[in-house]
């Protein structure tokens, strides 16, 4: 009988603990941590207090709140903007179909976009650039994102084409964002407009997508047999890791320049561009070469063995464990890739800080109000860091790498 | 043994082949080329490279009529002279003068872009000819006008200052001695700072900070007595304080600062339109033309007045290819000198309000002067 209690006493699911339980195993589970609960508390209560006092009514949020148009696409012609209204609706519908597909991660996040927008849309406050057809676009943006969440749950689209919907999407985006030489209604609209998130998104996204090819590519050159091809990945890796990014982007920007003839000028933002993806690309190759050292022999031999080419045994079996291996250090490289772009603003790119840097120098008064201003873009680099952090420990667990986070 | 040395021998090429690139002559035998880079120290800072001589650059006018706009180097951040508003339109003094070669090369003042350059990119943009115009307060230098392109006429003649409260009791320069002065680390200006006082054989403590803003903060939070840079910027500063009124700019002026509009080397005609346009504006304060009369002038007695917007004469349209309003439509577009300069650092100025001190015209005790447009 009693056995037979204990047997079920096992069986049972743990029980998440009652918040008594809870307090008494976590702050007072000790003499010492007691007395250390006691003494923080108080001060992580006033701390909290300063800082949403500071924060409500000491901050004044005017250099902020007055320019939000600026810091999310800089420059970009006003009358233009619906290019980047729509580009930005694709990606929210595109959003809602994976979180209809996936859930999990996604779900979370379009949850998050979708109830920001819904609180900017019918924000109760007088904004010249929060008039109506900002809040009927904001509204059909949400819409759009739960149309989205039908269809990815309902319907039988296949995963390949949602995939690719994520990777036409902005490359459609960039091309209306450019507009056409001899267009009358989708002029060109110079790089030179173009600045805040946008470019920021810009970079980090082409930096991460066009790098990381490169990166595999340099990786598998860099244990080639082949002598010219070995020799040139060491070489480009280790010269590319030995310089800092801003002398990378100094080349890019001005010593390549030098070099060009002026008629063959590559656009400015592509040259930025162009240095940060070869910055990335270096890094990715040794990380990914990490990965493929990591792979056993025996894998190959057995891939061999079964009769598969070297393409085969490259694509099926080794890439796919050596990625798996290294996919936190490549995600840890991505994340820092992204706020390494802030970098774009010496060589006068407004990107999302440079904006932020020429709004608080633009204005005599807003130079008194830089901390808010500072403020307010760490906390918009941490959200997009802190989701990509996110997103990889989804995809590490999903893909059944041990994760103790 | 030869794998390893690969890598090691294709790094020495390549460095051989960059390096006999910048030399220029190329002679068999190996020899060491020593690149020189002079790093000069401005905000933030300013490398200026000397490498290949700068692509032969001809017909920056022909290229700016096909390509149907000017293209500008100018900046998104300095108020008064290169700044944004909330719609992301680029204003201030420099942008203003960009405008009005727009305006009197096509008619249209929207026909600019404007390519924000750091203090660092500035001059090779320059050099290679990215920007047809650099109006961006870059200070005319003899060694800038050898190395980057042609300086064409002082618009704005600034140059370094002090800034004290007014409760200290200061005065004059005189009394400084002791006092603590701060300043931004590596720049000119404190160059000129410890060079002003060793030359008047006065002590003084400085407070250095990286950052420009910073330097403002401690010296209103009663960290320093004194603070310095060019007089421009501590109007501006000095406008956003608190109590702007409990701080005077002392008259003295310890650097020349004249920040000229500059073009590319190789184009004289494009060097000269840009030039006839600044005298343009000049000669429109001068003559009393406005942005908003410039049309009834048409009709003026002056003579002067008639030949700078084309009426009588000929002010060198013809041989520069340009139609005989074409000043006028300048001044049309962005108003003379003195408007331009009033919109932003006048009494009522967008940005702050500086005295025109020196920026008055010559026959008003400054030091703006244009030679007459005829």
């Amino acid at each position: 009988m009693a056995i037979k209690e204990i047997e079920q006493d096992l069986l049972r699911p743990p029980q998440p603990p009652g918040p008594m339980r809870w307090i008494r195993e976590n702050l007072f589970s000790g003499f010492i941590n007691s007395i250390l609960t006691v003494l923080l508390f108080p001060a992580i209560i006033y701390l909290l207090y300063q800082i949403s006092k500071w924060v409500l009514f000491g901050a004044n949020w005017q250099a902020v709140s007055q320019f939000p148009m600026l810091f999310a696409v800089g420059q970009y012609p006003r009358d233009q903007i619906w290019r980047v209204g729509f580009i930005f609706s694709g990606l929210m519908f595109m959003l809602g179909i994976s979180w209809g597909r996936w859930g999990g991660l996604l779900k979370s996040i379009a949850l998050a976009a979708g109830s920001f927008l819904l609180l900017i849309a019918v924000l109760p406050v007088q904004h010249p650039q929060l008039d109506m057809t900002m809040r009927i676009y904001l509204g059909s943006t949400i819409l759009l994102i739960l149309v989205g969440y039908l269809i990815g749950n309902n319907t039988r689209l296949k995963n390949a084409i949602i995939i690719a919907g994520w990777f036409v999407i902005p490359i459609i985006g960039i091309v209306l964002l450019a507009g056409f030489e001899a267009s009358e209604r989708i002029p060109p609209v110079q790089t030179t407009l173009w600045g805040g998130l946008l470019v920021t998104f810009l970079l980090a996204a082409g930096g991460i997508i066009l790098s990381f090819p490169l990166g595999v590519a340099l990786a598998f050159g860099r244990r080639s047999d082949l002598p010219v091809v070995s020799g040139f990945s060491t070489v480009f890796i280790e010269v590319i890791r030995g310089v800092p990014l801003v002398t990378i982007l100094f080349m890019f920007s001005i010593i390549l320049a030098l070099f060009l003839p002026v008629e063959s000028r590559i656009d400015r933002l592509v040259r930025a561009l162009m240095a940060v993806t070869v910055f990335s690309a270096a890094y990715s190759a040794e990380n990914v070469r990490g990965g493929l050292q990591s792979v056993p022999l025996g894998q190959i031999e057995a891939a061999k063995a079964l009769g598969m080419g070297k393409l085969h045994t490259t694509v099926f079996i080794v890439l796919p464990q050596a990625l798996r291996a290294v996919l936190p250090a490549i995600v840890g490289q991505f994340i820092s890739l992204f706020k390494d772009t802030t970098l774009v603003v010496i060589i006068g790119i407004n990107d999302f800080l440079g904006i932020g840097r020429s709004i608080i120098n633009s204005d005599p008064e807003f130079v008194q109000m830089r901390t808010e201003v500072y403020i307010f873009m760490a906390v918009v680099y941490w959200i997009f860091s802190y989701l990509m952090s996110l997103a990889s420990r989804r995809i590490e667990s999903a893909m059944g790498i041990e994760s103790n986070l | 043994m030869y794998k390893r040395l690969f890598p090691v021998l294709a790094i020495l090429i390549a460095l051989a082949l960059v390096l006999s690139a910048c030399g220029g002559t190329t002679t068999g035998e190996v020899k060491t080329v020593v690149e020189t880079v002079i790093v000069e120290v401005e905000v933030p800072v300013e490398v200026e490279v000397e490498a290949a001589p700068a692509p032969a650059v001809e017909g920056i006018l022909t290229r700016v009529l096909e390509r149907g706009y000017v293209v500008c180097g100018g900046r998104t951040d300095l108020a008064g002279f290169g700044m944004l508003d909330a719609d992301g339109h680029n204003l201030g003094f420099d942008i203003d003068f960009c405008r009005a070669v727009a305006a009197a090369v096509f008619g249209d003042p929207e026909a600019v872009e404007v390519v924000p350059l750091t203090a660092a990119d500035r001059g090779p943009a320059l050099q290679t000819a990215e920007v047809d115009i650099l109006s961006r307060n870059v200070t005319w230098t003899a060694s800038r006008d050898a190395q980057w392109g042609n300086f064409t006429n002082v618009m704005f003649y600034d140059g370094q200052g002090f800034m004290i409260r007014k409760d200290s009791g200061i005065t004059s320069t005189d009394e400084f001695d002791g006092a603590t002065v701060c300043v931004t680390s590596g720049t000119t200006t404190e160059q000129n700072l410890s060079d002003f006082f060793r030359q008047n054989g006065m002590e003084y403590e400085a407070v250095i900070f990286e950052e420009t803003p910073a330097v403002y903060s401690a010296y209103e939070d009663g960290r320093c007595d004194i603070t310095t840079s060019d007089k421009s910027q501590l109007a501006s500063v000095r406008s956003g304080f608190a109590d702007p009124e409990a701080h005077i700019i002392l008259d003295i002026t310890i650097s020349k600062e004249p920040l000229t509009p500059a073009v590319p080397h190789g184009d004289d005609a494009w060097f000269d339109i840009v030039k006839l346009v600044s005298f343009a504006l000049i000669n429109a304060e001068e003559l009393g033309v406005t942005q908003a009369n410039v049309e009834d002038m048409k009709s003026s007695e002056n003579i002067n007045v008639l030949r700078l917007l084309g009426v009588e004469g000929d002010w060198g349209y013809t041989d520069l290819g340009l139609t005989p309003d074409a000043l006028a439509n300048a001044i049309a577009a962005v108003g003379n000198y003195g408007e331009i300069y009033d919109r932003y650092m006048g009494p009522q100025g967008i940005s702050f309000t500086l005295p025109r001190g020196p920026n008055n015209l010559w026959n008003e005790g400054g030091l703006i002067y244009a030679p007459p447009v005829k």
